[in-house]
């Protein structure tokens, strides 16, 4: 083994070893050059979906409709996930990375994978979209490199668990993992079940795309979903792991209770393998019974630990605050919260968003009847634009917002830009996917290069609403690419060009450092005795976070109304089943 | 009860498995309860509610279902559109509707108020039936005949778009289905003008 290097954290006085910090930035910078391609073709993409504007040809729609959803939703998200493992595993324990040579190799593995289906998909020989649905068929190439990614990202997941065992052997850390590092784990253990599902259908895949074997396209759609949505679970996981430590690093975010928010870890995995089932709600080859057990991910249980860490992670901001003395009224924590510090309105936006927006469509529509008028329209992208482009991207990128001064130690480049950047890609995914969800509503298929038909038997009259709400869903889309691509430039700068941080002094604003970073959130000394009286109910009877315990009922009352509108909507629609 | 003050960052120390307060503990047992909401929604819609994805499923195969549809056509044309057979089934009866690269077939025409079974099936790829502007999906699966009980409410002359990308025509793909009134009339249009 090589001499293990190591230097300690200016900020936290943690350990950090050179070999996880090199990991940690090759992960991220794949990750970063991946959201690039995703981005501008997700430009190129809306512009073709507003009719008025059409750019791109039909055969080039669809390709890079394709190459956006392997970008985005793959590349981008799962590198920048091997690089939370890394960190987690390593510099949250003061720990080293134990394999270190396979790690490179699975890093390789990945690009090589990456690289592959890239290559495949611009040259047009995989024109299969992200699902590849058989029997579409793409190159066998491309099955053989989404499989050397996956085996790639498996190794590393292997590494995580065994720098963790090391960790603990070697005493780098006592007591308990922390709560962050227990998210990563949680995300680990999904990670492995979503890779052995993606194992057992695209090797199947691949061997059927060489002619060696059948693969019936209703079993493909139930073990590729196993493995499409399971790995939305490890995307969540990971996210609500940085919303805890975003909220540590930015307002000294306290955990409420591990036990809660432990168990609502516990609560994904055990749940998380029936994800597959809400994309066949309206299929031929399941019956009810199977379709209402696991599209609940039974009896909604993964439902009730996203509702548990929607409270657990404001009120634990909230009361970091309050400790830090932020005492005044219900949300004086909230509105005097650093505001200008991109980890910090990156941190509030992707929870909001992804909660209010996507959760309780997400919700809504994954029911089974209710599904009946969703399946395959533009809701459907509507809302997981909201859950994973919106939520888990702006947790990544608020948590690059740190890992460039702690990981990388440079200044954030473009600071003024970098300051607005959560606002641009929040604002401009909001309004995108407002518009993408109405539009569905008026019936406007996805994945479609012409609503207007104009070569098609039949004419078909959308709603003159949908013109209308088409062009408002483009313009969303170029602002939040534009804020996708604002932090591309900012992340690359930062990391190949950026100045180095220097010396940082407490409670002294540097331009391109997080307020976190300079200004450190320290509770007030008698934190103890401070805790112990709001718990008391000494100040607030609603317990020790009243504001976020408001916003959680405004949140309640919003899904109610939601859910029980579509099921009156459904109510009108012809009469189905028996 | 809580735990010593800390963050997600630190490794909490001791025994740390305590009650938490009560506001958290009531907001777990509200989400539970919601929770509850959303579940008995989906049994209790199947036993009250007029739209459920349940059908008839069976195995088939693209010749049996081709060799089926046809049958079914030619039992029951009375007309063309666009050298497209319109076929009307009485009322009651079993209706096929087949889906290939970039077609639906035939034109179906059915009666308001009345009970059929519509049976999907696809003779190659994925396909996407979404009934316009009615906006009921259902997918299509070559192999697998979904045969749905459905009552069409209103009278009117529908669409059919494919909402499943099946190829590089996918966007071309649309069928007609045109529903009379109880008294046997075509209605104004509600999907298309041409």
């Amino acid at each position: 083994m090589s001499a293990d290097v190591y230097r300690s954290c200016p900020v936290t006085g943690r350990r950090i070893y050179s070999q996880a910090d090199a990991l940690i930035k090759a992960n991220a910078v794949v990750s970063v050059v991946s959201l690039l391609i995703g981005a501008i073709a997700a430009i190129l993409i809306v512009l073709t979906r507003w009719q008025a504007v059409h750019l791109l040809p039909a055969d080039w729609f669809y390709r890079l409709l394709g190459v956006h959803g392997m970008s985005m939703l793959i590349f981008f998200i799962i590198f920048f996930e091997m690089a939370v493992l890394h960190f987690a595993s390593t510099v949250l324990l003061n720990a080293r990375v134990s394999a270190p040579r396979l790690s490179w190799v699975a890093f390789g593995l990945m690009v090589l994978g990456a690289l592959m289906v890239e290559v495949l998909m611009w040259a047009g020989k995989a024109d299969v979209l992200f699902t590849s649905y058989v029997p579409l068929k793409a190159h066998p190439a491309f099955y053989l490199g989404v499989i050397l990614f996956a085996v790639g990202a498996l190794l590393v997941t292997g590494v995580f668990f065994n720098n963790l065992v090391v960790a603990k052997r070697e005493k780098t850390y006592e007591g308990s993992l922390p709560l962050v590092v227990y998210g990563a784990v949680t995300a680990a253990i999904i990670a492995v079940i979503t890779l052995l599902h993606g194992a057992a259908i695209y090797i199947p895949t691949f061997l059927w795309s060489l002619g060696l074997m059948n693969v019936d396209p209703q079993v493909y759609r139930l073990v590729w979903w196993a493995l499409g949505h399971s790995s939305q679970q490890i995307n969540m996981a990971a996210m609500v792991a940085i919303w805890y430590m975003l909220g540590a690093l930015t307002v000294g975010a306290v955990v409420l209770n591990e036990k809660i928010s432990r168990s609502a870890f516990v609560l994904y995995i055990l749940f998380i393998s029936m994800a597959s089932a809400h994309h066949l709600l309206v299929d031929p080859g399941m019956g009810p019974a199977w379709k209402v057990v696991n599209t609940s991910y039974f009896m909604y249980m993964a439902v009730l630990a996203s509702m548990v860490h929607g409270f657990t992670v404001p009120a634990g901001m909230e009361l970091g605050q309050r400790l830090r003395g932020f005492t005044n009224g219900l949300f004086e924590w909230l509105l005097k919260g650093p505001w200008g510090d991109p980890g910090f309105s990156s941190l509030i936006f992707s929870v909001v968003v992804f909660g209010f927006v996507g959760g309780i469509t997400g919700v809504t529509i994954g029911t089974e009847q209710i599904n009946i008028m969703v399946h395959n329209t533009l809701r459907s992208p509507g809302h997981f634009h909201s859950t994973v482009a919106s939520g888990t991207a702006m947790a990544f990128m608020g948590a690059t917002y740190y890992l460039i001064p702690l990981i990388f130690r440079k200044k954030v480049a473009f600071w003024p830009l970098a300051r607005i950047q959560p606002y641009l890609f929040a604002g401009g995914m909001l309004v995108f996917v407002m518009a993408m969800t109405f539009a569905g509503s008026f019936g406007v298929p996805r994945r479609h290069w012409d609503i207007s038909f104009s070569q098609a038997p039949f004419d078909v009259q959308f709603n003159p609403a949908v013109d209308l709400l088409l062009a408002v869903m483009a313009l969303g889309g170029v602002v939040a690419a534009t804020g996708a691509l604002a932090f591309v430039a900012i992340a690359v700068k930062s990391v190949f060009f950026g100045e180095p941080i220097g010396e940082i002094v407490p409670g002294v604003e540097v331009a391109g450092l997080p307020r976190g970073i300079t200004h450190p959130p320290i509770h007030k000394p008698n934190v103890d005795q401070l805790n112990d009286e709001l718990h008391a109910g000494k100040t607030w009877r609603l317990g020790p976070a009243p504001g976020t315990l408001i916003l959680v009922f405004v949140f309640l009352a919003a899904f109610v109304l939601y859910f029980f509108t579509n099921w009156k909507l459904l109510s009108a629609v012809w009469k189905i089943g028996s | 009860m809580h735990t010593e003050t800390h963050t997600g960052l630190d490794s909490p120390r001791g025994i740390w498995w305590k009650p938490a307060h009560k506001a958290e503990r009531m907001w777990v047992a509200i989400a539970f309860g919601w929770c509850m909401v959303l579940f008995a929604m989906m049994p209790l819609w199947h036993l009250k509610g007029g739209q459920n994805p349940s059908g008839i499923r069976r195995r088939t195969t693209p010749q049996a279902y081709y060799a089926r549809t046809m049958e079914f056509i030619k039992q029951y044309k009375v007309g063309e559109d666009r050298g497209m057979p319109i076929v009307a089934p009485p009322p009651g009866s079993d209706v096929y509707l087949m889906a290939l690269t970039f077609q639906w077939q035939p034109i179906l025409k059915l009666q308001q108020g009345v009970e059929y079974t519509l049976h999907l099936s696809s003779l190659d790829m994925l396909h996407g039936f979404e009934l316009f502007p009615i906006n009921v999906n259902f997918e299509v699966i070559p192999g697998y005949d979904y045969g749905l009980r459905v009552t069409p409410t209103a009278a009117g002359d529908f669409r059919i778009i494919c909402n499943e990308f099946c190829g590089i025509g996918h966007h071309t793909m649309v069928g007609r289905i045109i529903v009379v009134d109880s008294a046997g009339n075509e209605v104004a249009q509600s999907g298309g003008t041409r």
